[in-house]
């Protein structure tokens, strides 16, 4: 009950820091819509306007007024949910956007799973036996996979296990054409297809999924382990570790109620990072394997110069990035019951 | 009960293996309470992870023989050994906030080490923990079970620890500096209650301490130990009054206690006479209804609450207290390092306290004012030399430059006796000593009228702490200087200080001349200071101890004459 | 002046023996040391040492495996695989530096700034920070890049943008934790004022662990400068550049045409392996833990 109260309030000022947060990223993504080198308008036109038509975009979008009210007019068209419209599709960005999200998170979210599942016992292995070949092991794959620019690496495995082994899918979306998209509920392919009960439909997302989150994973992999090995050792050359051993405690005791808890803390803080590298690194993987994500879109858009779906995508991307931080903070706030409390 | 025969101990490092402990032997009686004296890098931590078998990475018990209870502690199990540590042998340790798990309710880890050793069932290890806690005299325990060790002061976090240790009734005991870092008031009532429960409950005991005073007044025999080997052992009377080792002989002079002074502190053949003081009665400094407001997080919060004394010309005055009583926000202000929030501070008769801060720096009187830190290591920047750090003063505010800089440089060395070829080492290549000597000697580059010294010695071991005071009370009185002497230490404060401040919650609460105050205190604060503090065993009588000092000096002398 | 040169010696020569020994206690540093030579080699003396000019095309020779006339191989207009792989390396590590230079120092001036001073410049420094860090970092590059125009210069600003935020907040903290060591208040107490404590006391004890970032930033520059590129921003087609060759190339591998993407990408991953190795390897040497 005594402690209830201030983390309580801890929550709740964390939500409050969040709200700058967002508003500094609306300003950016603002500023970034009216940077654009010479006349905005002949830019959101696109290629084929005529002066006609640019002078039409100008009013339409309030160009022509200064820029604090295009600002509240920015504002005001985000909070109605809308981003423009997309040159390229003739839709608004917003619901292209909201379409091909999905697609984006089932690959990020897969990969991270893959990634925190393989780094943290890999993490915890290494600094469990430093100077073993798991040690070694592990430091290999960090430094290498930070090292490995994800669109080749991407390109690397479609080479092998496309082009080579043949045992890959070719690398063309979320699910090969003999396959029918299953219904729509959640948009995920694996949950919806599961949902329908067809497992066939299901088999062809997961093959479809394998390589591209594979790719993704092994580039979020590398942080995950690094900073898990650092906290695990961290952790373990501890006074209270050393109490604990004194007192008797068994290995498993001292490994994971003691050590592993208290290096989770500094793992889960690097999660927000890794998120961030992850959906960057996320637009580069679908480009490589054609998936139907928001990245892929906001790249197709940029070719085109459609910059309105290139802002929005970058918006939404950055609110998206936000999100996951809150909820990891927060997930702090649960782990660390020193959250609230003057640090001491 | 507990045997030890030739242990030795060696540590795997990158500059090749190091020899922590070098065939020690030692036996603990049942019922009796064992001290492990020594300073740092002595061996004695060591010794004692030994028998635990909780050697850090690299170390390993090279040879020897470790029986307790008829039980080879360096051939069994791992198993075995966990069963024993906790039920059977048991460890304190000290900087008890961080010896305990941060994350975890101090109830439920008393409780984990009571399951382990199958002192509790799932059902009755709560009733158990709150026996535990109540057992080394936590008040409210059943409240105090859902505390984190964050929200425990670090008195009440060393009781916890001593509650895990004893949790499953172990035969014996290892303290290992259980005390270091706590309050000399918190350091009695742990001490003390650790003593009541080892002698309640019959068990045996190790403490481990740097603190010779605080282990002869507690222990049954001592061991001194140095470099890895027992230099000697014995009964603590006995090792006061006639220390046999020339080393056990140094660390009971260099220990501070009552009726020595600040030369005794010395071994006998360095001695010198006492220099003569100086002490006037001109004011240098005056300090009136000076006041420290801090922005709390939960409002306002009052470090110093309007405090005035005065230090004169000559003069060494001592300001005592407890962590938290702000005596270190006072010098910091006297030092001109802070703003205080109210209040004068006249230095020869000017306020100080008006100029801000972030301005005394180009005032006249900055040299004047100096300043010797608690710290020598953090208070050296790791990339400058011993000559760049005395030198920087003279630089900035004498202008020196060239070989005139160089000459007082090395004459600063000469003074505060660090061997020149040291001038141009790196502070990580000095020892602490020689660090706290470059500290002093920039201190004092610019023939300052006011030193504040701020714990000085805190951070050195006993025996350069006795050097290190010898060499300001001979700059004190060889420059003329008047200090502020800031310390938790009383010992130390007696043998240095002419006058004496104590300070609690940021007000004063006694002040007189010293030995006034050290010996016949007033207030019941000072009272429960100097009881608490540890009383090491008169070295011999008054009568004893003239009759040797004069038999020395006739010896010293005749040899000169020769 | 002689008490200065005496003092250099020393320093130099205990530095010197340190470097020495962790080189020698760890052999892969002594390689990443090899590996960034040659890199900086590559990009100085590249152009001049390539067989072939990497834009000449050659229709009748396109497509061709490696080969020793051709070591990597020719690309889908007769371009030479490795003549281009090597010409690139300038551009990609001037990138980088580029980039990695003004994030550094504009990072320094703020992280300082805020670190020492505190007050209302920390305040406005961490909320900006947080505002950069709350994009995805790739994202916020193509967004800048977007909006600013497809060009060299506006890769380097946005991969400096990027990169600032870990600059300031690790300048700050190391210039936050010695603001009031006790060599700190020693030097105010000797007569310095703010400006020149920041300058000479605590700046140059930042230095070692900025040194470490540049390194493992430098690798991540040359990431994101060159993902960039894969995806059609910054630098343009017929440029020899990794990320655009990788790019390139990536049509060419469903086909089993490998050695378009997989030359230029493994010079990519050899330029950023190298540079987090020499990262790691700067973190021993500057590790005060591991110096005698």
């Amino acid at each position: 009950m005594l402690a209830a109260a201030p983390r309580l309030r801890a929550v709740l000022m964390r939500l409050a820091q969040a709200v700058p947060v967002v508003a500094g990223v609306v300003v950016i993504s603002f500023l970034l819509t009216r940077a654009l080198p010479g006349d905005p308008a002949v830019y959101f036109a696109g290629v084929a306007a005529d002066e006609a038509s640019i002078e039409q975009t100008r009013v339409a979008m309030g160009l022509d007024k200064p820029l604090p009210v295009q600002f509240v007019h920015y504002v005001g068209d985000l909070l109605q949910g809308d981003l423009g419209q997309s040159l390229s599709s003739g839709r608004p960005v917003a619901t292209d956007l909201a379409n091909r999200l999905p697609a984006s998170l089932e690959l990020t979210l897969t990969a991270l799973f893959l990634a925190v599942v393989i780094a943290v016992p890999l993490g915890v292995l290494a600094a469990t036996r430093p100077g073993t070949w798991v040690d070694h092991l592990c430091r290999v794959l960090v430094t290498a996979g930070v090292s490995l620019p994800t669109f080749f690496t991407g390109i690397l495995l479609i080479y092998i296990f496309y082009y080579l082994a043949g045992i890959a899918p070719s690398p063309l979306g979320r699910l090969d054409f003999i396959y029918l998209s299953p219904d729509h509920v959640t948009g995920f392919y694996l949950i919806d297809a599961a949902l329908m009960g067809d497992w066939e439909t299901w088999r062809g997302a997961a093959e479809q999924l394998v390589l591209p989150a594979a790719t993704l994973a092994l580039f979020t992999l590398a942080p995950i382990a690094r900073m898990t090995r650092a906290a695990m050792l961290t952790a373990l050359s501890s006074d209270f570790i050393r109490t604990a051993r004194a007192a008797g405690l068994s290995g498993g005791t001292v490994l994971y109620r003691y050590a592993f808890r208290n290096a989770l803390l500094p793992v889960v803080t690097t999660l927000g990072m890794v998120f961030s590298f992850a959906l960057g690194a996320n637009v580069l993987v679908e480009k490589v394997f054609a998936w139907p994500g928001i990245g892929s879109y906001a790249v197709e858009a940029l070719v085109v110069s459609d910059y309105a779906a290139v802002q929005g995508f970058v918006l939404v991307m950055a609110l998206l990035f936000v999100t996951l931080n809150l909820l990891i903070d927060l997930l702090y706030t649960v782990i660390d019951p020193r959250i609230g409390f003057d640090a001491q | 009960m507990l045997s030890v025969r030739d242990l030795s101990v060696i540590f795997q490092t990158r500059r090749g293996v190091v020899d922590a402990v070098r065939g020690i032997s030692f036996d603990v009686a049942k019922g009796e309470i064992l001290g492990i004296v020594g300073e740092s890098g002595s061996g004695k931590s060591v010794t004692s992870y030994a028998l635990m078998r909780i050697l850090d990475a690299g170390g390993t018990i090279k040879a020897g023989e470790a029986t307790y209870s008829g039980i080879d502690l360096r051939r069994a199990a791992e198993r075995d050994m966990r069963d024993i540590r906790g039920r059977e042998i048991s460890m304190i340790f000290q900087n008890p906030r961080a010896a305990l798990n941060p994350i975890r309710k101090v109830g439920h880890q008393i409780e984990d080490v009571l399951r382990q050793h199958a002192r509790a069932t799932r059902q009755d290890a709560r009733a158990k923990a709150i026996a535990a806690m109540e057992a080394v005299k936590i008040k409210d325990a059943a409240a105090r079970y859902d505390a984190y060790p964050f929200e425990l002061s670090g008195g009440m976090c060393q009781r916890i620890v001593c509650a895990i240790a004893l949790a499953c009734d172990p035969r014996l005991l290892i303290a290992d500096e259980p005390t270091t870092g706590l309050d000399i008031t918190t350091q009695k009532a742990v001490m003390d209650l650790v003593r009541d429960l080892i002698r309640e409950r019959e068990m045996s005991s190790i403490l481990i301490t740097h603190d010779l005073g605080l282990a002869a007044q507690y222990c049954d025999r001592l061991i001194v130990m140095k470099d890895g080997l027992i230099v000697e052992q014995g009964d603590p009377l006995q090792i006061f009054s006639q220390p046999r080792h020339p080393y056990s002989r140094k660390l009971v002079d260099a220990t501070p206690r009552a009726g020595a002074s600040v030369r005794d502190l010395l071994p006998v053949e360095i001695r010198a006479p006492e220099p003569k003081i100086v002490e006037t009665d001109k004011p240098l400094v005056e300090v009136r209804d000076l006041v420290k407001t801090y922005a709390g997080k939960s409002g306002p919060v009052q470090a110093v609450k309007a405090i005035s004394f005065t230090v004169h010309r000559g003069q060494c005055v001592g300001l005592v207290g407890e962590s938290g009583c702000g005596k270190s926000t006072t010098s910091e202000m006297l030092v001109r390092l802070m703003d205080a929030t109210a209040g004068e501070i006249l230095f020869d008769g000017d306020d100080i306290a008006a100029i801000p801060a972030r301005r005394f720096a180009r005032d006249p009187r900055r040299a004047d004012i100096q300043m010797v830190f608690q710290d020598a290591t953090d208070s050296l920047n790791p990339r400058h030399t011993a000559r760049q750090a005395i030198a920087e003063p003279l630089r900035r505010l004498r202008r020196m430059r060239g070989a005139a800089l160089g000459i007082r440089i090395e004459e600063l060395a000469g003074l505060v006796g660090l061997p020149l070829p040291l001038l141009d080492r790196f502070p990580h290549q000095l020892s602490g000593g020689q660090k706290a000597r470059v500290g002093i000697a920039r201190a004092v580059a610019l023939d300052p009228k006011f030193l504040i010294l701020d714990e000085p010695t805190a951070a050195l071991d006993v025996s350069i702490q006795a050097v290190v005071l010898n060499l300001l009370v001979d700059l004190r009185a060889k420059l003329g200087l008047s200090y502020l002497f800031v310390s938790h230490d009383l010992h130390v404060v007696r043998l240095l200080c002419d006058y004496v401040i104590v300070m609690k919650d940021g007000l004063i609460v006694e002040e007189g001349r010293a030995h006034q105050v050290m010996s016949h205190p007033q207030e019941p604060y000072t009272k429960s200071l100097l009881a608490a503090a540890p009383k090491p065993p008169e070295r011999a009588t008054p009568a004893d101890q003239l009759e040797i000092k004069n038999a020395q000096y006739t010896a010293l002398h005749d040899k000169r004459a020769s | 002046m002689s008490d200065l040169s005496a003092t250099d010696l020393t320093r130099r020569q205990g530095t010197l023996d340190h470097v020495i020994y962790v080189l020698r206690a760890n052999p892969v540093t002594l390689i990443a040391f090899c590996m960034f030579a040659f890199l900086i080699l590559s990009a100085l003396f590249g152009p001049a040492l390539v067989p072939y000019d990497p834009l000449a095309t050659n229709a009748g020779n396109s497509l061709q495996p490696p080969s020793w006339s051709h070591w990597f191989g020719t690309d889908q207009i007769g371009r030479d695989v490795f003549s281009r792989v090597i010409v690139a390396t300038r551009l990609d590590l001037t990138i980088s530096v580029a980039a990695v230079a003004i994030s550094f120092v504009v990072g320094s001036i703020l992280g300082c700034i805020a670190g020492y001073w505190g007050g209302w410049p920390d305040v406005i420094l961490n909320r900006f920070l947080d505002t950069i860090m709350a994009f995805p970092l790739f994202v916020l590059a193509m967004g800048i890049v977007a909006a600013l125009g497809n060009s060299i210069e506006n890769i380097i600003y946005a991969t400096a943008i990027i990169n600032m935020p870990f600059y300031a907040r690790l300048v700050r903290a190391e210039v936050n934790i010695r603001r009031d060591a006790g060599f700190v208040r020693a030097a105010k107490l000797a007569g310095s004022s703010d400006l020149r404590v920041l300058a000479t006391q605590i700046f140059p004890n930042a230095l070692p662990p900025m040194m470490v970032q540049v390194s493992l930033n430098l690798g991540w520059a040359i990431l994101n400068a060159a993902g960039l590129s894969f995806i059609g921003l910054g630098v343009s087609p017929p440029t020899a550049e990794w990320g655009i060759m990788v790019a390139e190339g990536a049509n060419f591998i469903v086909s089993g045409e490998w050695w378009l993407a997989v030359f230029p990408g493994l010079w990519l991953m050899f330029a950023v392996f190298t540079f987090n190795l020499l990262g790691d390897g700067l973190r021993d040497i500057v590790d005060p833990r591991k110096r005698t």
